[in-house]
This record gives structure tokens, sequence and C-alpha cells, in this order.
């Protein structure tokens, strides 16, 4: 997939060494800030960056495995469904995130969805 | 003039009552004590651990000889008493000595019962009462193989399961068709007989013992039915009898027992009595709860105090059989008008049931699950009406009350402070929970010692332990177990530390291979942990790894819960100046800081930053000469000062200018859990210095350094570590316990629950009686400073890459970067 170019509707959030394995950055946006994490493997996971719980920040978490503990009352979020770890019940919005020769790209989507909002 | 009191027997009853007096008067008698026994006091309840070699003689020893010396008792050991002549108020001893007295206490305690049959004066024909009888048993046990138990009651059994633990084929005889039946009823006799048949105990029920056969030594015993047993060692235990030949012989009146009214006194006005030998409202008792309780009154009276009855006892029985749990009380024998409840589960070798008779508790037989006895045996004593809490009565007390809440809480938790937990000293659990939080016990002997709970027949233990446990929380480490650091390990701190301590290990993921980590990188509760013992372990080269750090200590500010932070510059001692106080107001206004607030270490706390502006606040205030506070850090907070000698008519010396130079020293450095100083220039202690982690109070001739404080959850006054006469020493004593602390604690272990978990003689023998490790301490700590010492606030605003950290990725929420986005 290196060649590929990202298609329509990708934007370009930045690369994957601006982010620190197993850390996390925000792109700042209307309305809400998305939580760009790099976790486990390099998998890159893009996440609204508000806990269900109270709204902490979740980019500024401990990053583990595919997961992330909340700053503020320590949940633990799964970054690929978005779900809290039980015994918590909550969920995270996701959108769509991918990596290209080392840029972050996300789906246009998580702009558009703000705005329908 | 001082009175004349003796006292007949040196058992547990008489010497109760010799302490409870003591308590009360410690100079009203002249004592004199006798005791057949070539021993001092012990506890005999205990001897069927000893039999059963769990404990040695010297474990059950109560009043050591130098005891009765310090309290000027007289102790006259193995001599025995022939005669009380009331008339001339003398007691004539064997030796043919004459001792006079005012008072007279009689605790001659009771015999065993011998069966009237043919051969009990055979040799290897032993009864169950005393120390002798056990070291008899022991040395039989060496040298025979069979033995035969008279007896199917509690001694018997006890002294059965002993002689099998001594490994010897032993067969209990009992006259009855259910074991301990006046303890038991017939269900849960059955399951005790089948839990100690898998013990290799053998039993013969309904089996009337007609005679012991032997030439001169034993060699089997006969039974009714002509069926013969053989054996090498018989013990009888078939009952006891109040020993009253002696009051007898004086003319006191006896009936079973000596005769004695609410006050322990016998018919005569000078003469009391107490324990097994007893007869009281026509009972006479052969446990040793009531024997305290009788205790208690009689020493009341003798002290002359006259203010206490007692009206008899209700009781309860517990097995001392190791592994075998079983509770019983009162009357559970059925009859009009009683109903029972009965839960029976022999696969789960569970068993209860309770006799119920007109809505209160009667009876109550346990087996298997013995936590709630003492809670029935409360509702029993103190006659509670139940049937609103019938429906759960056999679930226990945890089964109470609001379950969103009783789920952790263990049964004895939940019992009132008047509970009875030892029955056998009458102690509540009220008088426990006092002892260990204001006498700050932390082991099992230490409650023991103080309140004597747990101390005599030992089967209150683990409701002892409970009560520790949930006392002291966390701090409660008598259990061995270890718990892991977090799901992600089977290791404790210590193990883990151990390692990184022989390892040459200096990253987080080596780390983690080494130790077989079941997850790939640790979570959120372990990397912090590891990365500080890291931290600790190699402070000149450990690359600190700031991911596994929580958010404050990356950031370098406090999280709020809006998101911002708050930024803390640090001011040493607290003391300032009006230029940092402009420069501290410059900040607040260029950055719009939405609170400006003075914190309790003495700081000021500046509310409301974005992440975004964090480098360059710091940028600012480094310019202004201000160091990052960490205020947000498992690391040292502040030293908080008093003014000292320098201003106040009462400072005995410059507290304020130690605690700059200890702030000095100690800032920057990454601690366990957040750290906090103070120092007070006179015992006044206006700096609070006695509820901080290391606290410095000082005094005309010195400085008293005291360690262990907390002002938080779970306030804790300091401990006085040591006084010191210079400054000097004061920095070197504080570096010297941090590094201990810091090298020690688990990660997220404050200093309090740390000393109480190590203990205060621990922390005085690495740093007081041993100089030599006090400055290696020392020197170990200042060499970790080194690096610990550079500004992190300095360092992000300096270095671009730490500060792109501090920004979004991407904002696209400006124009440029939406038509970049577009583009």
């Amino acid at each position: 997939m290196s060649n590929h170019a990202p298609g329509e509707n990708w934007v370009s959030v930045g690369k994957l060494e601006d982010i620190p394995p197993l850390g996390a950055r925000i792109v700042r946006r209307e309305g809400g800030n998305i939580a760009i994490f790099r976790a486990e493997g390099d998998r890159i996971y893009a996440l609204e960056n508000r806990c269900p719980h109270k709204g902490g920040p979740l980019s500024e978490g401990i990053v583990h495995g595919c997961r992330v503990t909340c700053p503020l009352h320590n949940w633990v979020i799964d970054l690929d469904s978005g779900e809290a770890v039980g015994p918590d019940e909550g969920v995270v919005k996701r959108y769509d995130v991918k990596l290209i020769d080392g840029e972050i790209y996300l789906h246009d989507a998580a702009l558009k969805a703000q705005e329908a909002a | 003039m001082t009175q004349k009191l003796v006292v007949v027997g040196n058992g547990m009853a008489g010497m109760r009552t010799i302490e409870e007096l003591l308590k009360i008067t410690p100079d009203l008698y002249d004592i004199t004590v006798f005791g057949d026994e070539p021993y001092g006091n012990y506890n005999r309840i205990l001897l069927s651990p000893v039999l059963a070699g769990e404990k040695t003689i010297d474990d059950i020893m109560l009043n050591t000889e130098e005891w009765y010396a310090e309290n000027n008792i007289t102790l006259r050991k193995g001599v025995k008493v022939t005669e009380i002549r009331r008339d001339r108020r003398v007691v004539i001893a064997e030796d043919g000595s004459e001792t006079p007295y005012d008072r007279l206490l009689i605790a001659t305690g009771s015999r065993p019962f011998i069966l009237p049959i043919e051969g009990v004066g055979l040799q290897g024909v032993l009864t169950f009462r005393d120390i002798h009888d056990v070291n008899q048993m022991l040395a039989a046990a060496k040298t025979g193989k069979k033995a035969v138990v008279i007896g199917g009651g509690l001694l018997g059994l006890e002294a059965a399961n002993g002689l099998a633990k001594n490994g010897m084929d032993v067969t209990v005889v009992h006259l009855m068709d259910t074991l301990m039946e006046r303890q038991l009823d017939a269900a849960a006799g059955a399951m005790l007989k089948a839990s100690l048949e898998q013990r290799d105990l053998k039993f013969l029920m309904e089996a009337k013992t007609k005679a012991i056969v032997g030439r001169d030594k034993v060699e089997a015993v006969e039974l009714e039915d002509g069926r013969k047993i053989p054996a090498d060692l018989v013990v009888m235990a078939v009952g006891i009898k109040p020993n009253i030949e002696l009051a007898q012989k004086a003319g006191l009146y006896c009936e079973r027992g000596i005769v004695v009214d609410d006050t322990m006194l016998t018919y005569d006005g000078r003469i009391y009595a107490v324990g097994e030998c007893v007869q009281h409202r026509g009972v006479a008792y052969g446990l040793v709860a009531p024997l305290f309780e009788q205790a208690k009154v009689c020493a009341n009276h003798l002290a002359r105090k006259a203010t206490a009855a007692y009206k008899g006892s209700v009781t309860s029985t517990k097995l001392k059989v190791t592994g075998i749990d079983l509770f019983s009380a009162g009357d559970f024998a059925g009859g009009e008008g009683v109903e029972e409840i009965v839960l029976k589960d022999p696969y789960g070798g569970v068993y209860k049931k309770l006799c119920i008779k007109d809505n209160k508790i009667r009876g109550a037989v346990l087996y298997g699950d013995t936590m709630d006895g003492p809670w029935y045996f409360q509702l029993m004593r103190e006659g509670t009406d139940i049937s609103e809490i019938r429906d759960h009565l056999l679930f226990g007390q945890a089964h109470l009350g609001d379950s969103g809440h009783g789920g952790q809480e263990s049964g004895v938790a939940l019992l009132s402070d008047d509970a009875e937990i030892c029955g056998c000293n009458g102690v509540c659990k009220g008088e426990i929970v006092d002892a260990i939080v204001e006498k700050k016990l932390f082991t099992l002997d230490d409650v023991r010692a103080h309140t004597k709970a747990s101390s005599s027949c030992g089967s209150c233990t683990g409701l002892v332990e409970q009560l520790l446990a949930t006392t002291l929380g966390g701090d409660y480490s008598e259990t061995p177990k270890e718990k892991p650091i977090c799901a992600c390990t089977d290791l404790s701190h210590d193990a883990v530390r151990e390692v990184i301590n022989t390892q040459e290990i200096k990253t987080i993921p080596e780390l983690m291979a080494f130790l077989e980590w079941k997850t790939p990188n640790g979570c959120a509760t372990c990397r912090p942990a590891l990365n500080y013992y890291l931290l600790c372990r190699w402070p000149e080269d450990y690359e600190d790894d700031s991911q596994s750090r929580f958010i404050n200590e990356r950031a370098h500010g406090n999280i709020q819960k809006d998101g911002t932070y708050s930024v803390v510059p640090r001011m040493w001692g607290g003391v300032t100046t009006p230029d940092e106080l402009r420069a501290i107001a410059d900040v607040a206004e260029k950055y719009k800081v939405r609170e400006v607030k003075v914190t309790g270490g003495q700081r000021i706390d500046l509310f409301g930053v974005e992440k975004e502006d964090l480098p360059e606040i710091w940028r600012d205030l480094s310019k202004a000469g201000f160091v990052s506070g960490h205020a947000y850090g498992k690391a040292l907070r502040t030293v908080k000062t008093c003014v000292g000698s320098q201003w106040c008519r009462f400072g005995t010396q410059d507290s304020t200018g130690l605690g700059i130079k200890l702030e000095q020293m100690t800032w920057g450095s990454w601690m366990p859990h957040k750290f906090k100083m103070a120092v007070s220039g006179c015992p006044r202690n206006c700096a609070e210095a006695t509820i901080k982690d290391f606290g410095v109070v000082c005094v005309e001739s010195g400085y008293e350094l005291h360690i262990g404080g907390n002002g938080g959850i779970k306030v804790r006054v300091t401990d006085l570590l040591t006084k010191v006469e210079t400054e000097e020493e004061v920095l070197e004593y504080t570096a010297a316990f941090i590094q201990l602390y810091r090298e020690e604690a688990h990660y997220l272990e404050r200093t309090a629950p740390w000393v109480e978990r190590v203990g205060l003689a621990y922390v005085k023998k690495k740093i007081l009686d041993d100089p030599e490790n006090r400055k290696a301490l020392r020197d170990r700590f200042l060499k970790s400073q080194r690096r610990a010492q550079i500004d992190p606030w300095k360092e992000n605003a300096t270095s671009p890459q730490r500060q792109a950290q501090f920004k979004p990725l991407r904002d696209l929420t400006r124009q440029q970067d939406l038509e970049g986005a577009n583009a």
C-alpha cells in the first residue's frame, strides 16, 4: 500500500514520527478535538478526545496495548472499539484514519460529521 | 498496714484475678501464690496445640517468674497446700509452712474424672490436664504405636488429634452416639466424625469401657460387649470435676463445687473462690470465658470497689483442631416451640443450625463456616428479636443491609463495636479496634499483647486478623501473600525491585521481557511504577520514559477537570519577593490565568492554563528566576516553614533558612509518591511539621526530626526519628531518610503506610544505628540529585522538539490549515 495515494476525502494531519510511540496528539477542529493515538505496533487510531465518563482529554492518558487510560479518573478505553473496558460503560466516537508512508490521513467525515451536527 | 492475700492455685483463673486486681490497685495486698505444678502460670487451654506440635511450652507460658517478682508476689511453686485453718486464718503447706491471710482466694480448678473401673492405675493410663500429662503423652508416642482415647468430647478429640499428629494409631471410644454431644447435634457431629476419620482417627461409638487390662503396663481396653482394643497408651478424657477437697476439708460449704455468691464470695466472708472449682447459681463451668468473667468480678471485690456482680455466663465452644471449624453456643436440643433453621451442604462441608424460640436465637451450631459465630452469639446473649432479619439470618451478617456497599466488607467489619470477638477474655471489637488505632498495632502478637484477644484458645485468631486488616487497610501485611503489582504480572513490588536491584536492565521493555510480563507494554498502573524503579536504580543513565508517566509529570503541570493545567512556581521555603510576585502577576495577566490561589504548601497556584501555553508560561517564569514547583508529581513537593528566630519572638532556630536549604537540596527528586516537608521554629509547630512526610521541629538545643506523617485521608501524626544538634546533621538525616524511602517503598506508597509497614524500628536501624549506612544513603541521594535538578520547565521551554508535544498535531480551525487540508 506504500505507493498508493490516499484518495479523495482523506486529509493529511501529520507524520507518524510526530507522535511518540505509545503516545497521542490532537487534531484541533471546531466543536471538539480528535485524538490521534500511536498504539502498540504503530497502529494508529482516531477518537473523539473526550472520555465518556467526565469528558477527560483521552490524548493525555497513558497508552498501553491498544488501550488508553483516561488521565482524570482512570477509565480505560479500548481504541479499537471506542468502548470503555468493563465494569465501566460508555463509548467514544471513532473516526477512520490511515497511515501511508509514515503520513497519517484522517477521513474528512471527521470534519463533515461535525458540520452536520 | 498492708493486708495479706493468699492464693491457692496458680492457674488461669487465679492469676487472671490477680492481674485484674493489680490493674485496679497494685499496692493493696501482700500477695502469696501457691501452685502445685513446678511451673509459672501457663495457658492450659493451649495444651492441645502443644500436643499437636503447633506450639511449644514456652509459647503458652502466661506469666514469667520475673512477672511475679516485679509485682512483689511471692510465688511458692511446686508447693501443695494441705490445709486451710479458718480459725487461725492460715494455710498450711506440705512443707509444714504456715502462711497467714486476711483474704484467701481459692482457685484450685478441676480434676479429670476417672472412670471407676479396673486397671486405671496401670502404667500408660493418662489424663489430659497439665504439662506433665502432655509430656508423658509425647514420650509415649515415641515408643508406642496404638492409643485409645476414652471420651469423644472436646478434650478427648483434641487429645486424639494431637496423638495422631504424633504418629500414633488412635481409636476414640465414646459412650454416646454423637461426638461432642453436649455441643453438637447429630448432623454436625457426623460431619465432624467424617472429617476426623479422614485424618485416620478411628471411632467406636456407643461403646462403654468395662476395664483397662494389662500386667503392670496397659495392653488393651476392654469394652462391655467383650471387644478388646489393643493399646500402648490410654488417655481418659471423660470429663472434669471441681477440685474441692481442700475447701471441703476446711469446712467450706460445697455442693458439686465450692458454692459462691454473685461476688465470688464463699460462705466464709474472708474467702473467695474462682474458676472451675466453684459452683455459681448451681452451675460449675469448665470453659475459660466464664472464669475470666468471674476473675473480673472477684478482683473488683478484693479491691473493695464492690460494684461488680457475676450473673452467670452464656458460653460458646470452639474446637481447637487445626483445619476444622466448629462453633457451638446455647441450647440447640429443640423442644416445645423451638424452630430450627438449617443449612446443610455435606459436599461443601458446611452445616449451620440455629434454634429459635419466640423470635430469639436460643442456640447455634456451625460447622465448616464459623465466621458468623460471634454474631449469632451476640444476638443470642442480647436476646435480639430476629423476626426482621429471619430470612437472611443463616446467610450471615454480610448479607444484611445494603448489598451495594456490603460486598467488599468482611463479616467482622459489620460487627458492632460491642460484639465480642474473643470469648475467652471477653474482648469486644471496639476495644480491639481502639487498641489497633491508638497504640499503632500492626501484628497479631501486638493485639494479643495489648488486648489479650486471641491470646487464650486462639480460635478467634482469624477474626482478629480480619480486624487488623479492615482497620489498617493496606497497611496490614501479616498475611505473607504478596499482591502482584497489577494484572499484567504475578510479581509483587518487592519482587520486581529485587530483580531491578540485581540485574543490569535499564529499559522498561527489557524489564518486562525479562519478567515475562503478560501484556505487551503493561498498563497505567505498572508502567509508572517500573519507570520510577528504574530511574531510582540507575539515576545517572536511565533514560526516563515520559510515555510511562502520568500526564501531570509529562506536562509538568497539574491537569484539572476541564483539561487545563495549573502551574506552581517554586518558592523556596515559602519565601518570596516583590519582584517575584510582580513576575507572577505579569504571567497571570499575559496568559489570562483564570484563578490565582495560595496553596496549602505556601506557594502560588495559577489555574486554567491551556496545555499549548505551558512552554510559554514556563519560559517567562524561568526568566524571572523560577523553577518548577513539582506540585504535580510523585516528587518532593514543598518545604513549608514558619518565620522562625528571625522574626518570631518564640522562634528557637532559623526555621525559614533551614527550610530553604532543605528544599534546595531535595527539589526535583522523584519519589514513590508525593513527599512533603516542613520546618517549625519552635514546638508550637506553626508549620505543622508533625503531619508531614518529614518534619523538623526546632527546639533550643537542636532539631527534632519527625517522619511518616500525613494530613490526608487518614491523618497520621509523625513518629519521632531522633534529635540532632546541627543543621548539617538535619540535612544528612533528611537525605538518608528520603533515599531509604525512595529505594524501599512501593510505588504510590506514602511514607506513613510505609513506615507502618516496615516499622519505625527498622527505619531507626537503617538510619540511626548505622552511621555508615546513613552516609551511604545520603551520598546516593545526592548523586541522584545531580541529574534530577535540571529544571524540567527550562528544558521543555528551550527544546523545540519537546515544545511540539504541547501543540496540536494539526489545527483545522485555522484558515491556512484548512486550506492545506483541502488542497
